[in-house]
Parts: C-alpha cells; structure tokens; sequence
C-alpha cells in the first residue's frame, strides 16, 4: 500500500544534506511519495528503514524484462485498470504459437508481419513453442526460433524437457511457461538457475494464489500468471480479477504480467482468436498466444494495441513532411492538414478512398488538431508558408494549388499574401466531404 | 492465503431500453457490472449484436458477402435476407442514398425504404435500427419522417445530434413511439449534456440510448474506448443518471472506411483478399467496443455477425 510522505520522512536521517540533491529530507520524503523519486537516491537510508520502505512503496505490478539484445521487451508494471487513469506501460507482446514440427514454417511466416505504424515496429514478439514429448526436438526448435531473432516462450509442464531447451536456449532470456502446482518446485529451480520468467498456472484463482506464493518464496523474481485455457469466460475472468486483485485490492501475489492462450481458447479460428485477442488487449493481456499472424489479423490487432497503449497525455504524430497519395506526382494538386495523427489518418483515408493523387502536405503542428493547432498558434499563414520554404516544396512540387482545411478557411487571404505564387483552395469543414470535393474538384 | 474474491457489484445499473414490436423485439443494458463482468454477477442482457445493410444493396464486389446476398435483390429480399445472419440481434438499414454528399434522395422516398426494410425484419422476426445520414441538417427532416412511416414498430432510430435532437426527439419518440440515439463525438461531457437536453424535453430513460462515437482499430481507437469506460465507470460507481443509458456503436461504416479494408490486394499482395481485412477489422473493433463497455454494435458482413455474437455468448 502507499506510503504517505510524513511516514517516508520518519525514516529519513532529516539532516538534510542535500545528497539527493532535495532541498530538505521532507521535500524528498513527499517526491518519494508520489513516486517521482527514488528511495534509493538518499544514500544516508539506513539498511532497516530501506527494507521497511521497499515493501510499503513497491509498485503495486511487478515490472520485468524477457528476451535479449535487439529482442528485450518489458512486461508489466501497470499501475491502473483503465487506460484514462493515468496510461498503461507494457504493451501486450504478440506470441505465435507451434510445435516443434512446425517450427520452421511457422518462423516464415512469423517474419513476414514485419512493418512500422507510427515509428512504432510490428511484428510478433515471441514465438510460443509447444513441447510434443520429443526432448531433442523441442531443443532443436528452441535453437531454431532464436537464429530467427525472435524471443521464445518454452511450453512445457515436462521439467526434464525445459531442462533441455534451456541449456540451449537460456541465453536469450525465455519465458519459461510450465509451473503448476504439481510441478512447481522443478520449475521454481529451472527457473532461478537460468534466471528467465516462469508462467504459472492453475485450475483456479486460489490455488494459483497458492502456487505463485510458493514461487516466489523458492526465489523466483519474474513470474507470468497463464489464465489457462479451460474456457474463454473462466480465462477472461482469471485476467479481469487477477489484474483488479493486483492493482485495486493490493495484492502482490498476483501482481504479475498474464500469458493468454487465445490459440488454445479458439483453436483452428482466427477470427475468434482475432475478437479475443483485441479483448485482451483492452482487459489484460500481457503475452497474447495466437494460432498465427495473418496481415489481415494483424493490421487491426497492432493498431489497436497502439491505440489503447498511447500515454492520454500525449498525442501521437505523424512524421513532418510530404505525403503522395493515389501516385501523386510533381504536377498533382496539394492538400495540407496537421500532424496529429488522428487527423492525418482520416484526411489520408478519404484522399485515397477518391483516387486523386494529392500530394499531403503536413507541417509541425504541434501534434494538434487543425482547430486546436490554429488557436494555440501552431497552424498560421506564417507557420504554413515557412513549412513550403523549409522543405523545399516549390522545387518539388511543380503544382500550385493548395488545399487547406476548411476550419481554417480564415488564413485563406493572409496565405495567398505569404505565398503569391499559389492557388489557396478551402477544402470542406469535414473530412467526409472530402471525397466528393475532391472528385468535383478542377484545378 | 487464498484468492479473496471480490466482486464489483454497482448499486446502480444501466437503464433497460427495448425495442422493436411483439414478436420481432430486443432488450439491450439492465447491468450492473463492468462489461462483461459476469463472473461478479449474472449478466441481465447480454450485448446485442447487429447486422446492416444498405438501401444500395450489398457490395458485391465482396465474394463472401455476394454469396449471402446471392439472388436478394429488392431491399425486402435484402432485408429478409440479413435477418437469417447467424447470431445478428437485430438488423440496420443505413440509408446511403438520403446521403447530401451521395445520391441525396428526398426525404419521402428514403422513409418508404425505411417502412420496406422494417416490415421485411418483422416479417422475419427481427427488430430494426435505421441508421440516417449523419448530416444533421438532413437528419432533422429524414427522421421524423422516418418515424411516422414506422408507426408502431417502435424502431431504434440513428441519431439525434445536438443541432438536430429538438425536432427529432419530439417526432421520433413523443409523436411515433420511436425509439432514438443520442449522438455526440467521443467526449464524456458532450454526451451527458446531449442526454440531459433530451431528457428536459421529456423524453423518458427507456426511450432513448447513446452513441458516443466510432472510429475503426488503429484509428484513435483509445478515445472511444476511454470515453465509453468513462461513461460507464460514472453510470454505475457514480449512479451517474444522466449517462445511464445504454450505448450502441456502428462500428461498420469505420471499419469498411479504413485503408486496410478499402485497397486493393492487388495494390497491396502481401495484405492477401480484401474481404478478409474487413471482416477482421470489423471483428477487432466490435470485440475492443464491447471489452470498452458497449452493449451493442453493428456490424456488415455475417462472418463478422456470427464470430462476434459466438464471443458474447461465450463471455456472458
């Protein structure tokens, strides 16, 4: 639970010293409090007081690292059930699903979803290896699907058979997904010896309680809690209240990331496994387990991941720059909007759902909308003809025609003042007109 | 230690609203928990599940959606025809050619489509929404009429939007018996304003439902679903009355709009058939509206219908 800043400031020396570069013990005490600060960055804590203060100000979801070099990915450490509270920070890895048998086809076509949206890479993290009762095998693919460069979750209850696939495939920090409350201890050692993260399963939320505590007392830091795949509603509900009991009713025993076999709740239908993963996205997926990636499952899935995962704070931009859409050339028409994201994605839809090549221009507006940009200043007459200088649009651009937003239609005659040599044209208000504007359009 | 249960049961809950005639009718909100919660207690409704269709018929350039359409050509047919949809609640007509920016068909004619439709769903046993242009100026003068040529069907009727719901409320619901949408554009503010204007014109709880806004995965997705959590969160921990209503979300127009549905797979070979991009943009949205707490969404093709009512039943 959080510790107020007056209980913080009890354990302090209070000599302020400044060594945390605070100005007094207090004014660290409250920036300890609201989790801006460090415990660790006052050096005169006394070995007692850091342990008391360790437990109580531990985030309340343990965060942690799988894979390695190029392919480390961070899991867990949300701190609220809806995204609107604050932001969620992990976003779900997406995992491929295969057997040993399978190995080398399903790592083609893991390779092929491999694209960028938003300067955000999308591929499939993890490649979920099932154990099929062949040790050599399972090993074997283990190797396989590391050259691949991907991380790799080793499913298998069969100690004897992780053994194997780790002593070859540890290096590049696995997920190890096995324990149960059978086997646990094996699995509790494997996993403490070769220092990767275990999942964790069980028929139930309170023997799972019980066996990830059991776990965690054998020494394992990094545990995954696997919903199993007993029925959609049971997995859903596992997730939903392993999640809730983590963050709201303070219970570190399940704060840890979920691994979601959606291949497994669905098997052989990838558009069910598509509707639930897009759930898990939203309601608590760490490690979501699919039969495969189509571009056609993946095209949703990744946007909406990078949706629901956005800080609310921030908005998300679009690169500054010139956009063709339609083929558009040198000698076709311009068209300008802001560089929010949102925007940029329904003014560029509309533009190719017309099939005139435009060439969109869009300028640094501050990661606004064109009304917001326009008030906050970020979007003027000035703003706009210095972004045709700057990026040297005249000597690309042979084409002097340019439309601009029509919420903006007022910078029409201070624009053609800035810019003599174009055409300024006032597009519609709204973007489902766009369409039709542009099909009637003579320039 | 064991697991300590503990169930979010609300004290308060979503208004039931129902709609359609005797016979062809469904019931939609009535919870409260979260969304889908069933495991903190049984849930009244599930979320209901729709089918459209447009007055222009199906885009049959679509081999799968051809092939459900095969050999129904008049809107009746067409009609009669999305009502066998496996798993679809309900069906929704969108009136595309009342469109201003489209063919722009008078308001008379589009409302003898509207009662075309909605006779052909009852006749099937389904209940229908129409779905009107989304332009407020037509909207205004579409949806009353609307209403009076659906007299007594008590048809769900899409939207009435802050310019426009003065008129169309009173048509709609106080003259005709309608059933409305109250929509506003992905703000929780705008919304409870919207339903506290309807509701000083009289127009009680269980007449009325909301849209707050759509947009297709990848798309500013996160708006709608922080807005519809929003809107729920303050309903049930708040008692909120105001945002008590249900919320239905049109998901198809957006997901059929976005580039990965509309190119080409010959432009795009790596992205394979373009009806299969739909369908799965269509099925992540409507699954994300309902995890956000939507207790109805509308979808196109019966792939996406059936995938995504099988979900519903398999979580409540």
């Amino acid at each position: 639970m959080a510790l107020k800043g007056i209980d913080i400031f009890k354990l302090t020396p209070k000599t302020n010293c400044k060594d945390c570069g605070q100005p007094t013990c207090m004014a660290f005490a409250m920036k300890v409090a609201q989790g801006t600060v460090q415990i660790e960055q006052c050096p005169h804590m006394s070995p007692e007081a850091l342990d008391a203060l360790g437990e109580a100000t531990a985030p309340p979801m343990k965060s942690f690292k799988v894979g390695a070099g190029g392919e480390e990915y961070a899991l867990g450490g949300e701190t609220v059930l809806f995204r609107h509270e604050k932001t969620f920070v992990s976003k779900p890895l997406f995992a491929v699903s295969t057997s040993p048998d399978e190995i080398d086809a399903t790592i083609i076509g893991v390779c092929k979803i491999d694209y960028e949206r938003i300067s955000e890479r999308m591929c499939v993290e993890l490649v979920y290896i099932e154990y099929a009762g062949d040790k050599v095998a399972f090993a074997e693919a283990a190797k396989k699907a590391a050259a691949a460069n991907r991380t790799l979750v080793l499913a298998t209850s069969d100690a004897d058979a992780a053994k194997e696939a780790l002593a070859v495939a540890a290096e590049g920090k696995p997920i190890l997904n096995g324990a149960n409350p059978s086997n646990f201890e094996a699995f509790a050692a494997l996993a403490t010896e070769h220092g990767v993260a275990l999942g964790v399963t069980a028929d139930d939320l309170d023997s799972l309680h019980d066996t990830v505590q059991a776990i965690e007392k054998a020494g394992v830091k990094d545990i995954l809690i696997d919903v199993g795949a007993a029925s959609i509603k049971d997995a859903f509900a596992k997730a939903v209240q392993v999640r809730r009991a983590a963050l709201k009713s303070g219970d570190r025993s399940l704060g840890y990331p979920s691994i979601v076999n959606v291949a497994a709740l669905a098997p052989g239908d990838a558009h069910m496994q598509t509707a639930l993963a897009s759930v898990f996205i939203l309601k608590y997926g760490s490690v979501i387990v699919m039969d495969g990636m189509s571009y056609a499952q993946a095209l949703p899935l990744y946007g909406l991941r990078q949706n629901i995962f956005t800080d609310p704070q921030k908005p998300m931009t679009v690169e500054v720059g010139v956009y063709p859409i339609n083929g558009a050339d040198q000698n076709s028409i311009c068209a300008l909007t802001v560089d929010f994201a949102l925007t940029y994605f329904i003014i560029s839809g509309e533009i190719e759902r017309s099939g005139v090549p435009v060439n969109l221009l869009i300028p640094d507006a501050g990661g606004y909308s064109v009304l917001t940009a326009w008030a906050a200043g970020k979007l003027s007459a000035g703003s706009i003809a210095k972004f045709i200088k700057e990026a040297d649009i005249e000597s690309k651009i042979q084409n002097r025609n340019l439309l601009i937003p029509g919420k903006v239609a007022v910078l029409k005659g201070e624009l053609e003042e800035n810019l003599p040599d174009w055409n300024i044209v006032v597009a519609p208000n709204e973007a489902v007109s766009l369409v039709k504007f542009l099909k009637e359009l003579e320039c | 230690m064991a697991f300590k249960k503990d169930p979010q049961v609300f004290g308060a809950k979503i208004t039931e609203v129902a709609f359609g005639a005797d016979g062809a009718s469904a019931v939609f909100g009535g919870g409260n928990t979260l969304p889908l919660y069933s495991f903190d207690a049984e849930t009244r409704h599930r979320p209901l599940v729709g089918i459209e269709f447009s007055d222009k018929g199906p885009d049959r350039s679509l081999p799968g959606l051809a092939e459900f359409y095969e050999g129904a050509d008049s809107l009746t047919d067409v009609a009669a025809r999305a009502c066998m949809a496996q798993g679809a609640d309900f069906v929704s007509l969108v009136l595309e050619s009342a469109d201003p920016n489209g063919d722009d068909i008078p308001s008379e004619d589009a409302a003898a489509l509207a009662k075309e439709a909605a006779k052909a769903a009852a006749g099937s046993g389904k209940p229908i929404v129409i779905q009107g242009t989304g332009n407020v100026d037509k909207d205004q003068e579409l949806i009353p009429k609307i209403a009076e040529a659906l007299q007594g069907m008590s048809a769900l009727l899409l939207s009435a939007k802050e310019e426009n719901y003065k008129g169309i409320a009173v048509a709609a619901v106080t003259a005709y018996g309608q059933k409305i949408g109250a929509e506003s554009s992905v703000d929780i503010n705008l919304a409870k304003q919207l339903n506290v204007l309807i509701a000083q014109m009289g127009i009680q709880p269980a007449d009325y439902v909301m849209n707050l806004g759509t947009a297709a995965a990848g798309y500013g997705f996160e708006y709608i679903a922080s807005t519809i959590e929003r809107v729920k969160l303050a309903a049930l921990s708040q008692n909120d009355d105001a945002l008590q209503m249900p919320v239905i979300t049109p998901v198809a127009l957006d997901a059929w709009s976005v580039k990965e549905a509309v190119v080409s797979e010959e432009d795009f070979p790596e992205w394979g058939p373009r009806e299969e991009r739909g369908v799965q943009m269509e099925i992540s949205t409507a699954a994300a509206a309902l995890a956000a707490g939507s207790d109805a969404v509308i979808l196109r093709h019966p792939a996406s219908v059936k995938t995504v009512s099988e979900l519903v039943t398999a979580l409540v």
